[in-house]
């Protein structure tokens, strides 16, 4: 079973958290994977910085910009996330734009990846239907799951389908908007949530987008899995620095 | 071989629909109706009517005597300069604007680079009554001062985009942002043939009154409707695919699509994307784009604020690699040259990006029957400020 989803099968509310690789510093990638699985987080997103984040709100655009000033790049975060199963072993998924890594062809991206142990995907401007017809082969070939976003728009006929095709669970993106906090989620939001938990999908949904603090986290997790928390952890980064992950961890889950 | 779209929105392996999930509902409306809406009578009429009254079409087919005695060859001018506002770009905004009032929509969003398709997109709101934002780099603000005063006069709200590299890929990357942000009530009037599945095509579908009016007025003039070449310079590609659209399936009619090659192509600062390019993914669409060796899109240079795009559309790609077109890179001097030449030959002050494609004359020799028709696709009146520092005027 994949590092997923035996982590969704644990009984329990799953905090993900988002970072750019690269960022603040280009080596302070490991560390912060290290940090944040002694904080106590369940799941992690590594970012790979692209130069047009189209989906990206402000704070993890910059990131991502300050990321390649860095002098970020594939074969650098593969690099340094060479020995990270010797001491890592909560799940990993790379979140990154199609791009790049077409550029470092499709299949050799996979293999690389599961020989480092990553456990997924998250490629926003990969279609689903793309996926599916195109890259679905090579993925399993390298038993990498590959997560999709919903959003309120999304159509109850596309969600099933969507379910139908994914392994692990659906990245559901709390409103329409990119990526960044939000003032909170009101009962738009919450109906939302009950809406998509009552089609009784089966893969367990976390949500996305607008997750900023313990309030936030715990509305979001009322009816989904877990909640993945980008944006404002990218704030506490830029502001605290990696030395005081566990602060900001310890806020959300204590 | 066809060299239009297919159904499933690609042009050999280039185009497709590559956006995130957010953008999915509005992206899959408008490939299932643009055809449909497209085909109502009551929408070409008023597409048609809107051409003729409002934008002034046909523009004429004009033979330039003095142009064509210099390379010795027959020359014909497509005058989309005289289009309302300045250049072709109205074409696709009328269209698009009659398309967002059947889809319900209320608010429009554009981006702009040298400011022509922002006041092309601000002229049909102000027509429309809709609300109309325009995405510009704050680099492209500073440089195209005029069109950004024209575009407030029409009632458009212009926000600088200052992500990136602050130009045209950014102001597109804004306006896209924007569009995940406000997908119900919004339209992204898009200003060039890209763009994720069905924008090339509706785009040039649009834009195909060009050819349209080529076939028969050249047909009125020389007895034939086709020329042995049609010229249009290529940024993202609309008044190339205009230009082109009627001619693309006839090998009879040779296309040639000039690019700016900046200070020449090799030297790092260049916009000739079909050489300096390579296949990815920009802006939703599968194309052939300038990029580094580990796919971030790198900015191109090109003295005109229209035609730097890193990306080409997906039909020119794949004309450019079925080697259906054939591509030509003109320097910024080359059409800067050409631009001034034009002007004092023919008494018409092209646009900058339209320059380009009058430069190919001095180094691509034609026969003498040869029939030509050069897409002048916009005026140089925004350009006044740069051709005045060019030249010392």
């Amino acid at each position: 079973m994949n590092r997923i989803q035996a982590k969704l099968n644990e009984d329990k509310k799953l905090l993900s958290i988002y970072f750019s690789a690269g960022y603040p510093a280009l080596n302070d990638t490991v560390e912060i994977i290290k940090k944040l699985e002694n904080s106590g987080v369940d799941m992690i997103e590594i970012g790979l910085p692209f130069s047009d984040p189209l989906a990206d709100g402000p704070t993890i655009q910059e990131s991502s910009t300050q990321a390649l000033k860095n002098g970020m790049h594939t074969e650098l975060i593969f690099e340094q996330l060479k020995d990270i199963r010797k001491s890592v072993s909560i799940p990993l998924i790379l979140m990154g734009y199609f791009n790049p890594m077409l550029q470092y062809g499709v299949e050799a991206f996979c293999r690389k990846c599961k020989e480092i142990g990553i456990d997924g995907f998250i490629i926003p401007d990969l279609p689903a239907d793309v996926y599916h017809e195109q890259y679905k082969v090579i993925f399993e070939k390298y038993e990498l799951l590959n997560i999709f976003l919903i959003t309120p728009q999304t159509s109850d006929e596309r969600i099933r389908y969507i379910d139908s095709i994914s392994e692990g669970f659906i990245y559901m993106v709390s409103s329409a908007s990119t990526t960044g906090a939000q003032s909170g989620f009101g009962d738009v939001q919450q109906n939302y949530f009950k809406r998509i938990s009552d089609l009784n999908l089966k893969n367990p949904q976390i949500v996305g987008f607008g997750i900023s603090n313990k309030e936030t986290f715990l509305q979001a997790t009322t009816y989904a899995k877990g909640a993945i928390i980008g944006s404002a952890f990218i704030k506490h980064l830029t502001h605290r620095g990696v030395e005081h992950i566990d602060e900001f961890i310890d806020d959300i889950l204590k | 071989m066809s060299y239009h779209v297919n159904k499933k929105g690609y042009y050999g392996q280039f185009g497709g629909a590559f956006i995130p999930e957010m953008l999915y509902p509005n992206i899959e409306e408008l490939q299932q109706k643009y055809l449909s809406i497209m085909a109502e009578p009551e929408f070409k009429a008023e597409f048609e009517q809107l051409l003729k009254d409002y934008v002034g079409r046909p523009t004429p087919l004009y033979f330039a005597k003095r142009f064509s005695k210099k390379y010795n060859t027959k020359i014909y001018f497509k005058r989309e300069d005289l289009c309302h506002t300045g250049a072709h770009k109205v074409n696709n905004t009328i269209g698009q604007i009659l398309m967002a009032k059947r889809l319900g929509k209320t608010r429009i969003i554009a981006e702009t680079g040298a400011g022509q398709h922002g006041v092309a997109t601000a002229t049909v709101c102000a027509l429309a009554g809709l609300e109309c934002i325009v995405y510009m780099g704050e680099i492209d603000i500073a440089r195209q001062a005029p069109n950004v005063a024209r575009m407030k006069m029409l009632g458009a709200e212009v926000r600088p985009a200052t992500s990136g590299s602050r130009t045209l890929k950014d102001a597109t990357n804004e306006a896209i942002r924007d569009w995940i942000n406000n997908p119900e009530d919004t339209h992204y009037i898009i200003g060039s043939a890209v763009g994720p599945h069905p924008y090339p095509d509706m785009v040039s579908r649009f834009q195909s009154v060009v050819s349209e009016e080529i076939k028969w007025q050249l047909n009125a003039a020389e007895g034939t409707e086709n020329p042995d070449y049609v010229v249009a310079c290529v940024g993202g590609g609309s008044n190339a695919a205009g230009a082109y659209y009627h001619f693309l399936d006839d090998e009879r009619v040779g296309l040639i699509a000039v690019e700016a090659a900046g200070k020449g192509v090799e030297t790092g600062e260049s916009a000739a994307t079909s050489i300096l390019g390579k296949e990815g993914i920009i802006h939703g669409s599968k194309t052939l784009l300038m990029q580094t060796k580990d796919g971030q899109i790198t900015e191109p240079y090109s003295i005109s604020a229209g035609l730097d795009y890193p990306g080409v559309g997906p039909m020119h790609a794949h004309l450019y690699t079925s080697k259906r077109a054939e591509f030509i890179p003109v320097t910024d001097d080359e059409a800067m040259t050409a631009g001034l030449m034009l002007s004092q030959l023919e008494g018409i002050i092209p646009a900058i990006e339209t320059a380009h494609a009058f430069a190919i004359f001095e180094n691509k020799t034609f026969k003498p029957n040869d029939i030509i028709v050069v897409c002048l696709s916009g005026r140089g009146d925004k350009d006044l400020n740069t051709y005045i520092d060019y030249f010392k005027l």
